[in-house]
């Protein structure tokens, strides 16, 4: 049985939950509460993770603790289609692998703003973190442009998305909260919506579903005069 | 960003909530924002606390009332007695203080999302709306003149999972409070007791005027749930207010009735601006241009 170890405002454990949504796996949750009582580091937890760090899956007996990690654990065994993480190819493997990194240097940029303001870990230098964070923006919104000019709708070269999508979504959709907007960032705002349209998404405190695509008027017409009518 | 120095007296004048006791257990000494001044707070071996503006060498002592979990403050001349809330003195309620949340926007802005009912379907989607449950039915309100609060009155509502403890859905009475510009109660039907009500709370502490701190509460009757699932469950709610909240334009309140427009369902938010522009409120909000404050309601 899986068992992950959980904080519903966390954006790495949301992360573990969507690989599990969208492998449709089930799990027990323990909750572990982040804040404000700081259960991750206590004695209980740390004896799980001597990290003090959330999230962590427990597959029986088997103890893994990061969310990159475990993302790739997951997709490993249980994607059947091998679409996540398709390990049989190297290139994809080494872009995943790239972009992995880059998803967890987001979390000292968009989500330490975002401690910072919305729950006070005032020891972070907040314009430091924000002007990081733009930084990556703005090279992650010009790879996905490029992507997107080739006909690739995600972050790696394949019409599935893998779980560096994953990775890289919870602290770009969070980063409002952490006074980073996204104004100018429009590829990386197309890119949030079709990764919010992946059948079985679900959402977590702080993020919403997207609406169904629009189809352009040209090509709705197009289809009207493939299909006959 | 330059601090502007608050020269609101309706704001200063006001006892303000800088911390909840829970959090000022295991600190001998915090630090936080208030009006854009900094506020040092220190609590002595019994347990006393002392209050003053960290910039004060002097250390000249604000005033201080504890009171419903909080520590509350002032650094104007605030009056003698804070609203009352007799519930939370019940003994057989659970006061649980669910966390305190940093969010980009004024005080105002946070009191009126707390009283929309309008929301829940689509920002708390199954636990405290869902479609196709979406009709905010007529509701009273009414502003107190003995103690000079607004209360809304036969606020009803469905809610999937009304609190913690929820088992099933349920058409869920409300009725709001506000007695202070910054703080407002929910009472809701208990799921445990029919003839009682839970109190939610929200005070709001105004850091300037588009940042607060929202220190969040119940006080409730459930002797099953444990507090980390009552705060864990308050805090998914709060988290999917966040957004919401920040992404409102502009961030200060604005008072003018023609500045935005209301619909029926915000009776409540329209008696809440009025309130405050009668008082005089400048701090955290936009002030109306005239005195001819909405004739229509």
């Amino acid at each position: 049985m899986l068992k992950l170890y959980d904080y519903e405002l966390s954006g790495n454990c949301y992360k573990v939950r969507l690989m599990m949504a969208f492998l449709k796996l089930s799990y027990d949750r323990e909750l572990i509460e982040f804040y404000p009582s700081k259960k991750h580091k206590s004695l209980e937890f740390l004896e799980i993770n001597p990290l003090g760090q959330l999230p962590v899956l427990m597959d029986n007996d088997f103890i893994i603790r990061d969310a990159q990690a475990i993302l790739i654990y997951l997709a490993q065994k249980y994607d059947s289609q091998n679409n996540w993480y398709p390990s049989e190819k190297p290139s994809l493997v080494a872009e995943i692998s790239e972009w992995l990194f880059f998803a967890n240097d987001l979390t000292a940029t968009s989500s330490a703003a975002r401690l910072h303001d919305g729950f006070f870990y005032t020891n972070i230098h907040v314009e430091k973190c924000r002007k990081k964070a733009h930084d990556q923006f703005r090279i992650f919104d010009e790879h996905l442009y490029f992507n997107e000019q080739q006909g690739f709708p995600w972050i790696c070269k394949s019409q599935y998305p893998t779980i560096a999508d994953i990775a890289c979504f919870p602290y770009i959709i969070l980063s409002e909260e952490g006074g980073i907007s996204r104004i100018n960032y429009p590829a990386v705002r197309r890119w949030c919506d079709r990764f919010k349209r992946i059948p079985n998404f679900i959402v977590m405190s702080g993020i919403f579903p997207a609406g169904p695509q629009k189809v352009p008027d040209n090509e709705a017409k197009q289809s009207k005069i493939l299909n006959g009518n | 960003m330059h601090a502007e120095i608050c020269e609101d007296t309706v704001i200063l004048n006001q006892w303000h909530p800088i911390s909840s006791t829970d959090d000022l257990k295991n600190h001998k000494q915090i630090t936080t924002m208030l009006l854009e001044e900094k506020i040092t707070c220190k609590k002595n071996s019994n347990g006393k606390y002392f209050v003053w503006k960290s910039i004060d060498i002097k250390k000249k002592l604000l005033p201080i009332k504890i009171a419903y979990g909080y520590l509350w403050t002032s650094l104007g001349t605030p009056p003698t007695d804070l609203f009352s809330f007799p519930e939370f003195y019940e003994i057989d309620r659970r006061n649980v203080a669910t966390g305190v949340f940093g969010v980009n926007i004024s005080a105002g802005r946070t009191i009126e999302n707390f009283l929309d009912m309008g929301h829940f379907p689509f920002v708390h989607t199954g636990v405290l709306g869902e479609e196709p449950h979406t009709e905010v039915k007529e509701y009273d309100v009414s502003i107190c003149e003995t103690n000079d609060e607004i209360l809304a009155t036969k606020c009803q509502f469905y809610q999937p999972q009304a609190a913690v403890i929820s088992s099933k859905g349920a058409e869920v009475d409300y009725i709001y409070r506000i007695p202070h510009i910054n703080c407002a109660i929910l009472y809701k039907s208990s799921p445990v007791d029919k003839k009682r009500q839970d109190a939610i709370i929200i005070f709001v502490q105004p850091v300037s005027q588009e940042i607060v701190r929202a220190h969040t509460g119940m006080c409730i009757i459930d002797d099953k749930s444990a507090d980390k699932d009552i705060r864990l469950f308050q805090q998914t709610i709060f988290g999917q207010d966040k957004p919401i909240l920040e992404n409102q334009f502009p961030k200060k309140l604005p008072l003018d009735s023609r500045a935005e427009t209301p619909i029926r369902a915000d009776k409540s938010s329209i008696a809440y601006r009025r309130w405050l522009s009668q008082k005089g409120l400048t701090y955290g909000v936009i002030p109306s241009e005239d005195n001819n404050l909405f004739e229509v309601m």
